[in-house]
């Protein structure tokens, strides 16, 4: 088992649908065939030699590679039916779900938007942007820490994708573990609250490298906590100078019309 | 963290392998984890034995090589060693730094034995 957080794989995902108990998809390695297909050509010598009974075996084979390979599928899946898949990446409590809600409803006349809500139990996130009237998928990841290219992969085949769509992932609440999978997403946008410590971009900087966008939520409660926003976003920086920044509170609604623009003008170009 | 299943992700591709070349079992495994990779070799090490259990590779020694980070300079193009992923280019204080080498992440080699003849 994983000593930090209890990871592991060994229990498998599980899709769900809210409001239907008697839905029920497990998420396991054999249910796709190309497993063996991805191995390496090898090209060594293989004569014959008795002089001894070891031998090395080149790989140089990415730890990663089989998910990174179903990820580039998915990705490319994405890209042929123009889906625009964000990923997004916070500590549990951030406000991904709310931030979900509020940029939904926006979004939802000019765009078909679904989801995909990661969680190791319960399906109340997809019970929440069910209620939005979007479609939704839930992937309870068990004992697992992270969402993989797998569980999107099946995920995905389970949700009726439109063209022309936006299709938003919400990783397990988590800085760590999920900022070394990649989903096949077309960007990172990773969820920060005021709440939680600024120094988080210098503490979790793996995720933050990741990032694409990085949002800073709960600024209605600015005034009430100790935290300087403007040291956050240098924090940020510093860790990857690429990020795209934005300050918003998904309860007040304040700072959401910069997101929304942003996210319909990538809709467009995508 | 995540060690455990990238362990399992280790074991299976070794496995896969080590069953593909005919081996009895798999002996030694080399793994390069850059020390910006965001891999603890110290868990995974323990994660794998767990994760190695029944497997070609449950006696296998694991050696990992921690290569160190390497950043660019966007302002002056400076190499230098890193430890983290923010830095300042010792040539001209920027702060726009690009890693270049040290989150490499790769099952490099393993040793098998074979069945004596």
């Amino acid at each position: 088992m994983c000593d930090t957080c209890g990871c592991s794989t060994e229990g498998g995902a599980v899709l769900r649908k809210p409001g239907q108990s008697d839905y029920h998809v497990h998420v396991n390695e054999g249910d796709h065939d190309h497993a063996h297909a991805h191995e390496e050509q090898q090209s060594h010598d293989h004569g014959h030699h008795h002089e001894g009974t070891s031998r090395k075996v080149v790989l140089e084979q990415d730890v990663l590679q089989k998910n990174n390979l179903l990820a580039e599928r998915n990705r490319g899946y994405f890209e042929a039916r123009k889906i625009f898949a964000l990923n997004f990446l916070s500590s549990p409590g951030s406000g991904k779900t709310s931030l979900l809600e509020k940029i939904i409803p926006a979004l939802q006349p000019r765009f078909p938007v679904a989801v995909i809500e990661g969680d190791q139990q319960t399906t109340n996130d997809a019970e929440r942007i069910q209620a939005l009237g979007v479609p939704v998928i839930q992937i309870n990841t068990g004992s697992g820490c992270h969402l993989d290219a797998l569980m999107v992969n099946r995920a995905v085949k389970e949700l009726e994708l439109q063209d022309n769509s936006l299709l938003c992932i919400e990783n397990v609440g988590n800085l760590v573990c999920p900022a070394l999978f990649d989903l096949g997403e077309a960007l990172k946008v990773v969820i920060i609250s005021v709440t939680e410590g600024d120094d988080k971009p210098l503490k979790y900087p793996t995720m933050f490298h990741e990032a694409d966008i990085c949002i800073l939520n709960k600024i209605d409660l600015l005034p009430y906590v100790e935290f300087d926003a403007r040291k956050c976003r240098e924090n940020a920086m510093q860790v990857n100078h690429h990020l795209e920044w934005f300050e918003l509170s998904a309860k007040t609604g304040e700072g959401l019309a910069a997101l929304q623009e942003w996210v319909e003008r990538k809709l467009l170009q995508h | 963290m995540h060690e455990m299943s990238i362990a399992l992700s280790i074991v299976e591709a070794v496995d896969a392998k080590a069953r593909q070349e005919g081996a009895r079992k798999v002996s030694g495994i080399e793994l390069l984890v850059g020390k910006l990779a965001g891999i603890e070799a110290e868990s995974l090490k323990f994660c794998f034995s767990a994760a190695a259990k029944g497997t070609l590779a449950e006696d296998a020694i694991l050696v990992i090589e921690e290569p160190e980070g390497t950043g660019e300079c966007g302002e002056c193009g400076t190499r230098f060693p890193v430890n983290f992923y923010y830095a300042e280019c010792p040539g001209c204080r920027s702060l726009r730094i690009t890693i270049v080498s040290g989150e490499e992440f790769l099952i490099q080699s393993m040793t098998i034995e074979e069945e004596g003849e």
